[in-house]
C-alpha cells in the first residue's frame, strides 16, 4: 500500500515544484521594488497607470461584444445541427478547430487583405479585430455549447416547447438558453481569458488592448510585469473558480434532466 | 363527419416506407390507441398529427379543417412524451403556464389556469419545485397537466408511461382515463403494451410493418382477431399444428385427437396441415365428459408456473404443447408433473390462423 503510493505522490510533488516554484519566484521578485525591504510598490505602480486601467477596460469592452456575438452565432447553429442535420457535426467540429490550425498572424494578415480595400473597408474600425476574436472563440464556445446541448434532451424538449405553442425565438431563449447556462458561461469565460491576453491581432490591426500593454510593460520596466503576470495570473484563477463554482450550482438540474 | 381524419397517410423515409395507407376516423371525446411492436410505424403516425413529421402523402384534418401543412406550434395540439420533456430550469408551476406565457395570457390568468391543472393531476402541493425534485410519476403527471393547460383540441400520448415502474404505471393508467373521461378530450395513445391498450381504449388501432392490421374495440381486437398478427400479438395464445380431416364438417385433428371448429377450415384439403389457436382462458380442466359438445384433449402436465392469481399449466401432446390457465385455489390440488389430465374448451375458442404466416408465440 506504501509503496504504491511513492511514485505517485513523488510525481505530484514534482510537478508542483515545477509549477508552484516559478511562481514563488515570480511573486517574490514583484515584491522587490524597494531596495532590501518587501513591498507592494510595483503593484501599485502597475494599478495606479492609466494606461493599464485604459487597455484593460478597452480589452474587456472587446470581449464582452466577442462573447456576445459569438454566443449568437454558435447557439443557434449548434442547436440546429444538433436538432436536424446530426450528420453535419464532425463537419461543424472540423470548422471550429480550423482556428487551432491556422495562426493568428495568417488569420489577421488575411484580414487585412480582405478588409483594407472596397467594396470592405473595415481595418478602421474594432469590429474587424472582434471578428477576429470571434473566430479565435470558436472551439472553446463551440466545444462546451456542444457538451451542454448532448446533455439535455434537445429534440424533446424543443417538440415539447412547440406543441405549446412557441416559434423558434422563443424555444431558443426560453427554453435552450436557460438550460445551457452552465455550458454558455464555461464558453464566455475561456473567451474572455483569451481576449485578454491576446497580442498577436491586436498588435497587427493597431489596437491599444491589454495584450501589446503587458509586453510593452515587459519590455521596458524591471518588476512591473512580474507584479502584473501575478495579477494577470489571478485574473485567470478567478475566472476558473466561477466556472468551477457554476458548474457545482447546478449539477443536479443537468444530471436529473429528462430520463437518461 | 369525424372530428380526426387521417386519410391515406402515407410515410416513407428515403425508400422505407414506415407508414402506409392509414385512414382513421376518430369521434371528438374518443379515446383511441396505436397498438403495435416497436418499429410499426405508429410513434411515426402520431408524429404526423403532432406536426413534427410531414406525412409524403394523404390528409390530416382536426374539425374539417386540413392541417397537414401547419407549423406544430399553431395547432392547439398537446403532446406528453415518454421522457416527461418537463423544461429542466422551470418550476412546475411555469413549466404548466409554459403555453399559456407563450399564447400573451395576462398573469392572474396563469396562476388561475395553473392552480387548476395541479388539482386537476392532484399534485397542488408541488407548484415550485423543480422538475428533478420529483418522481418519474408526478413528472409525467405535470406533464400532462401542462399539455392539457393550453386547452388543446386533440391530446397525443407517446407511451407516457414506459419510464415507470409497474405500480405506479396503473394508477396513473386509470387516474389518466379518469382525467380523459371528466375533460372529454379527444386522446391518441401510443403504446406497445396491450393491457395500456385494452384497459384504456375506445377503440384500437393495431399496427404492423407501417400498415393497419384490425381497428375494433378492446372487446372486438381481442375476441375477433382479424388477422393472424392481431391474434398473435394481442393476448397469449397457443398455436397448434393440426390435421384436417374432414374440411366439410370442420373436423380436425390435433395430437390424434378429434377437434371441431365453429369457423369454416378455409381451403386446406382433406389431409392437409394448417395452425389453429386457443387462447389459454378458454381451456379449463373440467375432466372427461362424454355428454359434451366442447371439443377434449388429453395430455400429461409438463410444467406448472405459478404466477400469483394464476397457475399456468403446459401439457404435452403427442405432437403439440398446449398451456392452459387456471384460478389460483389454495383449496385445490394443483396438477402434478407428469399427471394426465383432460382439457376441454368451445368450439369458438378455436380461432384460425392464417398458415402463410409462421407460427411463431
Amino acid at each position: 500500500m506504501r509503496k504504491q503510493r511513492f511514485w505517485p505522490m513523488m510525481m505530484v510533488l514534482l510537478g508542483a515544484i515545477y509549477f508552484v516554484v516559478p511562481l514563488y519566484a515570480t511573486f517574490e521578485f514583484s515584491l522587490r521594488e524597494r531596495r532590501g525591504e518587501y513591498s507592494f510598490d510595483s503593484y501599485g505602480n502597475v494599478l495606479s497607470d492609466s494606461q493599464f486601467r485604459d487597455t484593460f477596460f478597452y480589452s474587456v469592452v472587446l470581449a464582452l461584444a466577442t462573447i456576445v456575438i459569438s454566443l449568437g452565432l454558435i447557439v443557434p447553429t449548434a442547436f440546429w445541427v444538433h436538432l436536424k442535420l446530426p450528420k453535419l457535426r464532425p463537419v461543424m467540429e472540423f470548422i471550429t478547430l480550423l482556428p487551432f490550425v491556422i495562426p493568428p498572424i495568417v488569420l489577421v494578415f488575411g484580414l487585412i487583405r480582405i478588409y483594407s480595400r472596397p467594396p470592405f473597408v473595415l481595418v478602421s474600425s474594432p469590429a474587424l479585430l472582434v471578428a477576429g476574436y470571434v473566430i479565435l472563440s470558436f472551439p472553446y464556445v463551440y466545444r462546451s455549447v456542444d457538451t451542454g446541448l448532448r446533455a439535455i434532451d434537445v429534440r424533446s424538449l424543443t417538440e415539447a416547447a412547440q406543441s405549446l405553442g412557441s416559434g423558434w425565438f422563443t424555444i431558443l431563449l426560453r427554453v435552450i438558453f436557460p438550460n445551457l447556462r452552465v455550458s454558455l458561461l464555461n464558453g464566455a469565460f475561456l473567451t474572455f481569458a483569451i481576449v485578454l491576453g491576446e497580442f498577436t491581432m491586436a498588435t497587427m490591426l493597431n489596437w491599444p488592448t491589454f495584450g501589446p500593454y503587458l509586453a510593452l510593460i515587459g519590455q521596458n520596466r524591471a518588476y512591473e510585469p512580474a507584479a502584473l503576470a501575478i495579477l494577470s495570473f489571478g485574473l485567470t484563477w478567478i475566472c476558473i473558480g466561477l466556472i468551477q463554482l457554476f458548474n457545482r450550482g447546478s449539477q443536479g438540474q443537468s444530471q436529473l434532466a429528462g430520463t437518461r | 363527419m369525424s372530428f380526426l381524419e387521417l386519410e391515406n397517410i402515407r410515410k416513407s423515409f428515403g425508400n422505407t416506407a414506415a407508414v402506409e395507407l392509414f385512414n382513421l376516423q376518430a369521434e371528438k371525446g374518443e379515446f383511441v390507441s396505436f397498438l403495435g411492436p416497436s418499429g410499426c410505424g405508429k410513434t411515426t403516425t402520431l408524429r404526423m398529427v403532432a406536426g413534427f413529421e410531414q406525412p409524403t402523402s394523404g390528409e390530416i384534418k382536426v374539425g374539417g379543417v386540413n392541417i397537414t401543412h401547419q407549423p406544430p406550434n399553431q395547432r392547439q395540439i398537446g403532446m406528453v412524451f415518454q421522457s416527461y420533456a418537463l423544461f429542466p430550469n422551470m418550476t412546475v408551476a411555469n413549466n404548466i403556464g409554459f403555453g399559456l406565457r407563450v399564447a400573451g395570457k395576462s398573469v392572474a390568468q396563469i396562476q388561475f389556469r395553473v392552480e387548476e391543472m395541479l388539482r386537476l393531476v392532484d399534485l397542488e402541493a408541488l407548484g415550485k419545485r423543480y422538475p428533478h425534485q420529483l418522481s418519474g410519476g408526478q413528472q409525467q403527471r405535470v406533464a400532462l397537466a401542462r399539455a392539457l393547460a393550453i386547452e388543446p383540441r386533440l391530446l397525443l400520448l407517446d407511451e407516457p408511461l414506459s419510464a415507470l415502474d409497474a405500480k405506479i404505471r396503473i394508477s396513473l393508467r386509470n387516474e389518466l382515463r379518469a382525467i380523459q373521461r371528466r375533460l372529454g378530450i379527444t386522446t391518441i395513445y401510443v403504446t406497445h403494451d396491450q393491457e395500456e391498450a385494452l384497459s384504456l381504449s375506445d377503440r384500437i388501432v393495431v399496427m404492423n410493418a407501417g400498415r393497419i392490421e384490425q381497428i375494433g374495440s378492446p372487446f372486438e381486437i381481442y375476441n375477433f382477431p382479424a388477422t393472424p398478427f392481431v391474434a398473435q400479438f394481442v393476448g397469449t395464445l397457443n398455436v397448434l399444428q393440426a390435421l384436417v380431416v374432414d374440411q366439410a364438417q370442420c373436423h380436425l385433428e390435433i395430437g390424434g385427437q378429434p377437434v371441431y371448429t365453429a369457423k369454416p377450415l378455409g381451403n386446406t384439403p382433406n389431409g392437409g396441415r394448417l395452425s389453429v389457436a386457443v387462447r389459454p382462458e378458454m381451456i379449463d380442466a373440467a375432466g372427461e365428459d362424454e355428454a359434451t359438445l366442447h371439443n377434449q384433449l388429453r395430455g400429461t402436465v409438463e410444467d406448472v408456473m405459478f404466477l400469483g392469481a394464476v397457475v399456468r399449466v403446459r401439457l404435452a401432446l403427442p405432437d403439440n404443447k398446449i398451456f392452459f390457465d387456471t384460478f389460483n385455489n389454495p383449496h385445490l390440488e394443483t396438477p402434478r408433473l407428469g399427471q394426465s389430465v383432460t382439457v376441454r374448451f368451445p368450439r369458438e375458442a378455436v380461432l384460425m390462423l392464417d398458415n402463410r404466416v409462421p407460427a411463431a408465440s
